[in-house]
């Protein structure tokens, strides 16, 4: 066991002039668990995808030497290496949704693996698709195996990519981002099952995440990644205990703590938001006449109250409808039923003039700065569009002064207002969609998930932003989170919602601290923590 | 000097093209991708090519009252360049750089003796003593001459631009771009040097049945052929985008309406609308005769109408694409942004989806008019196409396809037809593929 299984000595990927990955040198042994942690564009993926050569085209890349268990793998030809990709080396990807072919079954699938690398009888690969699915714990594998991935949960999708990676028997297993793309909920349960087939067969499993808390309790060894560069690696224990690079503690310090809640006092104002019964519903149409045959209740009943200058955060796993809540609440999509009253005006019973008026005074950030912002625009019309549409009486100059003053509010640099969205990283652009939305007054943000398409450490600079703006203006929020992280670190109530209701509502220490609903316990006990070996240094 | 309606549009239609392209240039989103069609040498040259194609059909745009004419008829700027050619008319069919007729006729000698046999052309190497032996040496020492004449001329040009001594002159000539561009050039102003000058003393690509030279045939088609691709455009283009648009973002019922339009109207077969309309327009000449007085205004009637019709069977297409393009950009959160922002739909349709759907429909329009001008042809192959009067390859090819059982065969109206559509259709569409890999989000990140 002293020779390694894994190892990588001085490799270099670079797209064009830019090094992606710039000489790291790392080894990984047989059986164990190896994590690569970086934020994103920090080059950890594109590390994975040269050892297996399944780099994108416009990548040059070059490396010392690669070896697997004393197999050079930089010089060996391509059709010798696809006999060791899948067989020697296993690959999961982020994505169950986009990595299996919809046309095929999962069973034949897997047997397409088998095929590959094994000399089996059509029986045998039967047998062997069924071991798997039980060993990856999918529910009734003989009935599963005849079905199409779009049956199956993002979870159990999942599932049958590790069986997919596991079919080739392999020695390591890299695991790129396995859990993001999944609920929390989801994402205990797989990380448990990789940890265990790991026992079970003895592989070595190669992590990647940007998630510090996740690796903390799989991880034997952790290394860091900055800028394609590997800044720091250690044994985990040892890693937690002591961080030895900035960079490291910099990202520990930025992770949200559940503690972040205790000894918040909420303080008891004015309702700014009444909403009654609240439904949003999409009708199922079927026939030539499209007739409404049934409905998704997306939203199913709500009723909540948020105080002016307070921030309600509104919990719950994908698909629970808080999304739909957001925007139904905007009037953007059609609500089906029930009263929303904002400062006493019922939203639901506006249209035209009167609801454009009033709708504006509710603004909203979305979750994927990227697609927030019309990339045809420069900066400075995207956020004197809101003055533009409300007042046209403000003159040119007036509303040059107002985006200034906006942009110097989230802290960026006045001449921001003459560039393209696509120049500004995803925490700048989250920036500028926050100044778009303040720049109409208004006394209301709905923030649906703006921090979980951003890096941990800019996660927490745009919180500070919220929180200040809040202070300082008096604003409201209402916060649609999957994060428990967030909701300790902003808000002053929390409401869990499942499958369209709202399970538990209450102050936010209470609700973390002492949770009521079975669920909410589950989302509490599935949310990774950091094992509780953090340095208070 | 006489404005036919086609000749106001094509001009029209310079004015919005200049506009758009220094529009264009001043956006920074734009300029990227503009400058990735500049730096592609097929690109520059195929646009080359183009706007050579363009300018002879420019000239062949600006109509004057001919005080020659009988008649009240109108010549074109093209026209009057092509004054010999015009004039040099045979009997009938001659082959390219022949002396004698194609077919035989009873010839009376001096002597008053008569014989079967091929008479000497009218202009067509008439100032040969004895074309047998003095014709290959003739055209071939007036090819050099021309060529040599031709490629004098461009050099002078190169020359001229080169004696600029300033850095951004001497870019003009290093990059890649350039020299295609330059390449180009000289190949076309040396080539149509040539045939001009020896246009004067033969037909450089033979006479046809009534024995019209065929090289200012190909050169008058070339109008027709630009008319035909950007006019319908010019007609498609509103429609689709209206439409298109409309129909993605206010969906229910208005998309409903839309969307039972242009199914109803893809179901018609095309040929039978433009059969009935262009019927249509012929009536209405006939009732109207003190309106049409002119044959060139008649034939451009025609082709009007033609384009219009084209242009009103042609837009499902794009609609479509804008349609589908559009119910996913509705969905942006960008958009919805701007609803919860107060932004009117009026305005959210002109600054958050039209800017973003105006890729396709640039990559639309250029594919669109190479298929446009191959359109052309078939229908004038079946007669519903532009008046048998108008220039056009499509009536060159369908004049021509009658004597392709002929032995000797007649081969040169279809080749020279064949050769300018080819070059045409094939600069406008490599210019159509560089436009859209520029234009395409995907390839552009990919560098």
């Amino acid at each position: 066991m002293a020779d390694t299984l894994l190892n990588v000595n001085n490799l270099i990927v670079s797209f064009g002039q830019s090094k992606v990955v710039d000489e790291i040198s790392f080894h990984i042994n047989p059986g164990e668990t190896f994590a690569l942690v970086g934020e994103s564009g920090s080059g950890k993926s594109i590390t994975a995808l040269s050892v297996l050569r399944l780099l994108p085209n416009a990548a040059r890349m070059q490396a010392k030497s690669i070896t697997l268990q004393d197999q050079e793998l930089t010089h060996i030809p391509e059709i010798e290496f696809c006999k060791l990709r899948g067989r020697r080396i296993g690959l999961i990807f982020q994505d169950p949704m986009s990595s299996l072919n919809p046309v095929m079954t999962i069973g034949e699938q897997i047997a397409e693996v088998l095929q590959l690398h094994f000399q089996l009888s059509q029986q045998q690969v039967k047998q062997r698709v069924l071991a798997l699915l039980k060993q990856v714990e999918i529910p009734e594998p003989e009935r599963r195996v005849n079905e199409y991935p779009h049956q199956l949960s993002g979870g159990q999708r999942q599932r049958v990519m590790i069986a997919m990676a596991l079919a080739g028997e392999p020695d390591l297993l890299i695991a790129d981002e396995p859990t993001t793309a999944l609920d929390v909920t989801i994402q205990a349960q797989i990380l448990e099952l990789l940890k265990h087939l790991q026992q079970q067969t003895g592989m070595a499993l190669w992590l990647i995440s940007h998630d510090l808390a996740l690796v903390s309790n799989i991880a034997d060894r952790i290394a860091v990644m900055q800028n394609g560069k590997i800044v720091e690696t250690g044994a985990t224990a040892d890693f937690f205990r002591q961080p030895q690079h900035p960079y490291s503690l910099k990202l520990l310090a930025a992770l949200p703590k559940l503690e972040n809640c205790l000894g918040k006092q909420s303080k008891p104002t004015m309702p700014l938001l009444k909403v009654e019964d609240f439904k949003v519903y999409y009708p199922i149409r079927k026939g030539i006449f499209k007739r409404v045959v049934g409905h998704v209740k997306a939203v199913d009943g709500v009723d909540f109250e948020l105080h002016i200058g307070t921030t309600l955060a509104l919990v719950g796993e994908s698909g629970c409808g808080k999304t739909s809540m957001g925007k139904g609440l905007l009037n953007l999509i059609p609500a089906h039923a029930g009263r929303v009253l904002f400062d006493g005006v019922d939203l639901t019973q506006l249209s035209g003039e009167s609801l454009r008026r009033h709708r504006a005074e509710m603004q909203i950030v979305f979750q994927d700065p990227f697609s927030a912002m019309n990339p045809r625009m420069l900066v400075g019309d995207i956020i004197a569009e809101g003055i533009s549409s409300l007042r046209p009486e403000v003159s040119r100059a007036e509303k040059q002064n107002r985006v200034a003053k906006l942009l110097q509010q989230v802290d960026l640099p006045a001449e921001t207002a003459l560039r393209y969205p696509h120049e500004f990283s995803g925490g700048q652009r989250q920036r500028i969609c926050i100044a778009r939305a303040l720049a109409v007054e208004p006394k209301l943000i709905i923030c649906d998930e703006p921090t979980s398409a951003l890096d941990v450490s800019v996660q927490a600079q745009i919180m500070t932003l919220l929180k200040g703006l809040q202070k300082s203006r008096g604003l409201s929020y209402l916060l649609i989170t999957h994060s428990f992280g967030v909701v300790a670190e902003m808000a002053d109530e929390v409401a869990v919602m499942y499958q369209g209701k709202i399970v538990e509502r209450g102050p936010v220490e209470q609700v973390l601290t002492q949770p009521k609903h079975d669920y909410t316990r589950a989302l509490l006990a599935a949310v990774p923590k950091l094992n509780g070996k953090i340095s208070t240094a | 000097m006489l404005v036919l309606w086609t000749d106001a549009l094509i001009y029209l239609l310079i004015v919005a093209a200049t506009m758009l392209a220094v529009y264009m240039s001043r956006q920074a989103h734009m300029r990227r991708p503009l400058k990735k069609i500049a730096a592609s040498p097929v690109a520059i040259a195929s646009l080359t090519l183009l706007l050579c194609f363009t300018l002879i059909g420019l000239a062949d745009s600006i109509h004057f009252k001919d005080d020659n004419s009988k008649g009240n008829e109108a010549i074109s700027l093209l026209d009057i360049a092509c004054a010999t050619m015009r004039a040099h008319g045979e009997k009938t069919y001659s082959a390219p750089f022949s002396a004698y007729a194609y077919g035989k006729e009873n010839l009376t000698a001096e002597d008053g003796s008569t014989r079967w046999d091929y008479p000497r052309l009218q202009y067509g190497g008439a100032h040969l003593k004895n074309p047998e032996q003095q014709l290959t040496g003739d055209v071939f020492r007036k090819v050099v001459g021309g060529l040599g004449k031709g490629a004098g001329l461009m050099l002078m040009i190169l020359l001229f631009a080169w004696s600029d001594k300033r850095e951004r002159g001497k870019r003009l000539f290093r990059h890649p771009s350039a020299k295609a561009i330059w390449l180009v050039l000289f190949v076309v102003v040396s080539s149509f040097y040539t045939l001009f000058s020896l246009s004067e003393y033969y037909h450089v690509l033979g006479t046809d049945k009534v024995g019209e030279d065929v090289f200012y045939q190909t050169l008058k088609s070339i109008r027709t052929g630009l008319v035909i691709g950007s006019l319908t455009t010019l007609v498609m283009l509103p429609l689709a985008i209206v439409f298109g648009i409309m129909a993605g973002f206010f969906k229910g019922w208005i998309d409903d309406v839309i969307q039972f339009i242009y199914t109803t109207l893809n179901s018609i077969p095309s040929v039978l609308l433009i059969a009935a309309s262009i019927l249509m327009v012929q009536v209405y000449m006939a009732n109207h005769p003190e309106n049409f007085n002119n044959l060139l205004v008649r034939a451009d009637m025609r082709l009007l109408f033609l384009c219009l019709i084209l242009g009103v069977t042609s837009w499902t297409g794009l609609c479509r694409l804008l349609r589908a393009e559009t119910l996913k950009l509705r969905e942006m959160e960008y958009v919805l942004a701007a609803q919860a922002l107060g932004v009117k739909p009026a305005m959210i349709l002109f600054r958050h989806i039209l800017p973003n759907v105006m890729h396709i429909v640039l990559i639309a329009v250029v594919l669109d008019f190479s298929s446009l001008v191959l359109a052309e042809a078939v229908l004038s192959y079946i007669n519903i196409g532009v008046d048998p009067t108008t220039h056009s390859w499509g009536n060159m090819i369908n004049g021509a396809r009658l004597e392709m059982a002929r032995e000797p065969v007649v081969w040169w109206s279809l080749t020279a037809a064949f050769v300018f559509m080819f070059a045409l259709v094939l600069a406008a569409n490599l210019f159509a593929d560089s436009v859209r890999d520029a234009f395409d989000p995907r390839r552009a990140e990919r560098g």
